[in-house]
């Protein structure tokens, strides 16, 4: 599979006795990786934080850190977002919403789990907290930290990146 | 006035009602019978030399085991204009967990005793609108009691186990499969 489907001569370009190579201006790629690329470099996340990891994520999309230089905008609807931050405890009463914010995502959507509360939760081991945000969504990469750095952020991020880059044929129809 | 001062003058007007005056670091408690508490309350908002307008906080406490009568309902109060302070103790039995709102006072108690009803199960008679306001509505038990499980109880929150259920049963739908 191609864009380009027919090359005529003149395009190709003799560089030695017997080698023809493209012209300037001309990229061969294939779709997946063109795809996944503009799909990682424009991930939209939704707006939505439940604890201290939420104050760390703000800060991560503030100027200092600035997400937006990473095509990281923050969405105020999950119909628009790309990816969710489960940034802070998830209470049971809360894990509701949490889940009904997930589904109104449209697909291909990821999850970060973010902090020791969303990943196992940490230090509340009591009655009204889930413990770890994977029990009821499918979480893609769980950044550590108790709340994690505005660092530590942007390499969950580059992670997620990572994995969308190598995803295969997850743009189509056909999946 | 001194706290000190205050606490005298609520046990010369409630000699009966009056059960123990502390002082700790500066802050001086007392401890009440619960029966009284709105005219004492009223007694303390109302008049103009203690004028204690300010309702800082109502909350509760469990001492199971550890005192005669299992609960505790404390009163800080403030005053604005005379800048200065006191709390007040109100004995709840385990037998019959409930005393007098003191929302007729200080209406800012109203969410205060709420949160007290929900993690502490103390009714407040005369109070308007007794719900639970942090916990979901159809939570069973109160988990600030010394007696409830930190984990929880054994039988789960029916709330979570839906999504526990939905979360299974929409795993199919999802692209990873």
């Amino acid at each position: 599979m191609g864009l380009i489907t027919e090359v005529g001569s003149a395009a190709l370009v003799e560089v030695e006795e017997g080698t023809k190579i493209m012209s300037p201006n001309i990229i061969i790629t294939s779709f997946d990786k063109l795809i996944n690329w503009g799909r990682s470099s424009s991930l939209w996340p939704m707006t939505f934080g439940l604890a201290c990891c939420a104050i760390e994520m703000m800060a991560t999309y503030a100027s200092h850190n600035d997400l937006d230089r990473m095509g990281i905008i923050p969405r105020g609807s999950p119909r628009q977002s790309d990816f969710m931050f489960i940034a802070g405890t998830v209470t049971k009463k809360m894990s509701q919403v949490v889940r009904r914010v997930y589904d109104q995502m449209p697909e291909p959507r990821y999850v970060i789990s973010v902090g020791s509360c969303a990943n196992s939760g940490g230090i509340f081991n009591t009655y009204s907290t889930v413990q770890g945000c994977d029990t009821f969504l499918p979480v893609d990469v769980y950044i550590p930290g108790c709340p994690p750095r505005p660092e530590a952020f942007i390499e969950g991020i580059i992670r997620l990146q990572e994995k969308i880059k190598a995803e295969h044929f997850h743009w189509s129809r056909w999946r | 006035m001194e706290a000190l001062q205050i606490a005298e003058k609520i046990k010369e007007k409630f000699p009966e009602e009056t059960l123990d005056i502390r002082e700790f670091r500066g802050q001086v408690s007392v401890t009440l019978k619960k029966g009284r508490i709105l005219d004492i309350c009223r007694y303390l908002h109302d008049d103009p030399d203690l004028f204690l307008d300010y309702l800082v906080d109502v909350c509760g406490c469990d001492y199971l085991g550890k005192k005669d009568v299992r609960f505790e309902v404390v009163y800080h109060l403030y005053s604005i204009r005379h800048r200065h302070a006191i709390r007040l103790k109100a004995e709840v039995p385990d037998s019959d967990p409930s005393i007098d709102s003191v929302m007729p006072v200080w209406v800012g108690a109203n969410w205060h005793e709420r949160e007290c009803y929900d993690l502490f199960g103390i009714v407040f008679e005369g109070h308007p609108d007794l719900r639970r306001i942090l916990l979901p509505e159809d939570w069973e038990g109160y988990p600030l009691r010394k007696d409830y499980p930190v984990k929880g109880p054994e039988k789960e929150w029916p709330g979570f186990l839906e999504v526990l259920d939905k979360a299974k049963r929409y795993r199919e739908f999802e692209w990873h499969g």
